[in-house]
């Protein structure tokens, strides 16, 4: 299908998007990859009256490092995220999620910003977000927020932003000593929306976690905080140790179920994700070798 | 304010004016206003990779882009690269190769196909499938079109060396 009929205002700033935005509310949308709403609007899921494109706001672009915080502008894309060395040396997890996020085609036009405030709960760098303990810059006419990634996230496709906000940026602590990653989902095809996910950073050393967070997609209406994970740190892992949080994870979830899993498949999913996540951070192919739970 | 917009873009190589409606997609502008038809439209929601097109180099689904949004910039559909012989080989080795039945989805193919050729001179299988797996065919089963992919690349190679 086509999209239904709008008016469109290319902003020239951050000021006068925002200016939009209040003027027009929840009637507005912002366009910025467009390749979460354009699908949205195509299938007349939404019809916006006013489009608000911010594809030009070269402020809203770029990746920066200092002083231990990475810094993303809203409007950088999937495939400059790819590529970027500063990702590669200070959050890897996010080269490794891109690449599952959707095709190249869409990767070079969709945004992080764009990807971030769509919300879908299947898509990887909200999770990916939750696990690096990122801090969502939210501009309004009132001026800067800062709020934790894991509080943004509300549910499907929402998030704290208000429809007279704009996201322009997020913050990432920078890679720490000892710090180890994981990424892993199951999905259909490459590339489509996950079935079960897991975007997991961690500080480990001899044997040991001495900080693991595990961001679940897809398992739930918005990304999720294993807290069972708190049950793999500062312990020695044995399969007896990795079985209770396994468990423990079984509980807090409380996936949904659709046409492409059940919500106990995702359930399962998930421990398996569990087990292959704390066999590959702590080098530890036994703890993965029977099968979870 | 659902008045047509004006618009000023390079599609291959040519400059072109318009005034376009706000919700008119970049594949339809394409197709409908310029007769680019090559260009084709499938799932209209970036799932099929039918619509397939370089934007300023890179490629993107056209049907995810308003074509106001492609104002300023410059856009390669497959008439562009068949045209400047950019890809006479891999359109020869699709043909050689039966990598297409109805060819609903091989200007897209093309697209992807020759995206990851610039990129990769020397791919294997796996990721060929990966830089294609945008790309619904519902005729080939693939295999046809990575043999394609593949063979293009080996001779491109060889002719280079």
């Amino acid at each position: 299908m086509k999209a239904s009929a709008f008016s469109y205002e290319r902003a020239t700033s951050v000021g006068n998007a925002l200016e939009l935005l209040a003027a027009h509310g929840d009637r507005a949308k912002v366009l910025s990859g467009g390749q979460s709403l354009m699908p949205a609007m195509n299938l007349r899921l939404i019809s916006p009256e006013l489009i608000v494109d911010i594809g030009e706001l070269t402020e809203l672009r770029g990746i920066a490092v200092k002083g231990g915080l990475l810094t993303i502008g809203a409007l950088t894309r999937h495939v400059e995220l790819q590529r970027s060395p500063d990702i590669a040396a200070h959050a890897p997890l996010l080269v490794e999620a891109i690449a599952h996020v959707a095709h190249p085609a869409i990767r070079n036009r969709g945004t992080i910003g764009g990807s971030l405030a769509h919300a879908d709960p299947a898509s990887e760098l909200p999770a990916c977000m939750v696990a690096l303990d990122a801090t969502i810059v939210i501009r309004g006419s009132n001026g800067e927020r800062r709020i934790p990634a894991a509080d943004f996230f509300k549910g499907i496709y929402e998030t704290d932003l208000s429809a007279q906000e704009l996201l322009v940026a997020v913050e990432l602590p920078v890679m720490r000593t000892n710090g180890a990653h994981f990424f892993c989902e199951f999905a259909r095809r490459h590339g489509d929306y996950a079935i079960a996910g897991l975007a997991a950073q961690a500080i480990a050393a001899g044997g040991v976690f001495s900080d693991l967070r595990m961001a679940y997609f897809a398992v739930g209406d918005r990304p999720v905080l294993a807290r069972a994970a708190s049950r793999l740190v500062g312990v020695a892992v044995t399969p007896a140790v990795l079985s209770e949080a396994s468990a423990g994870l079984a509980e807090e979830l409380d996936p949904q179920e659709d046409q492409q899993a059940s919500a106990s498949m995702r359930r399962h999913l998930a421990k398996v994700l569990m087990a292959r996540c704390v066999a590959a951070l702590l080098g530890r192919p036994d703890l993965n070798a029977g099968r979870p739970g | 304010m659902t008045a047509p917009i004006a618009i000023s873009l390079d599609v291959n190589g040519e400059r072109f004016d318009a005034h376009v409606p706000p919700r008119l997609n970049l594949a339809d502008f394409l197709r409908d206003q310029l007769q680019l038809t090559g260009t084709h439209v499938g799932c209209e929601h970036g799932v099929c990779g039918a619509c397939t097109v370089r934007l300023n180099g890179e490629i993107v689904r056209s049907c995810l882009m308003l074509a106001v949004q492609a104002h300023g910039a410059s856009v390669q559909t497959i008439e562009g690269l068949s045209d400047s012989g950019e890809v006479t080989d891999l359109q020869a080795a699709f043909r050689d190769r039966n990598a297409l039945q109805c060819g609903y989805c091989t200007p897209g193919m093309l697209m992807a196909a020759q995206d990851l050729l610039k990129q990769q001179p020397a791919p294997n299988r796996e990721q060929i499938r990966e830089h294609l797996s945008g790309n619904y065919c519902r005729c080939t089963g693939y295999q046809a079109i990575v043999d394609a992919v593949e063979t293009t690349a080996r001779i491109r190679r060889g002719s280079r060396s």
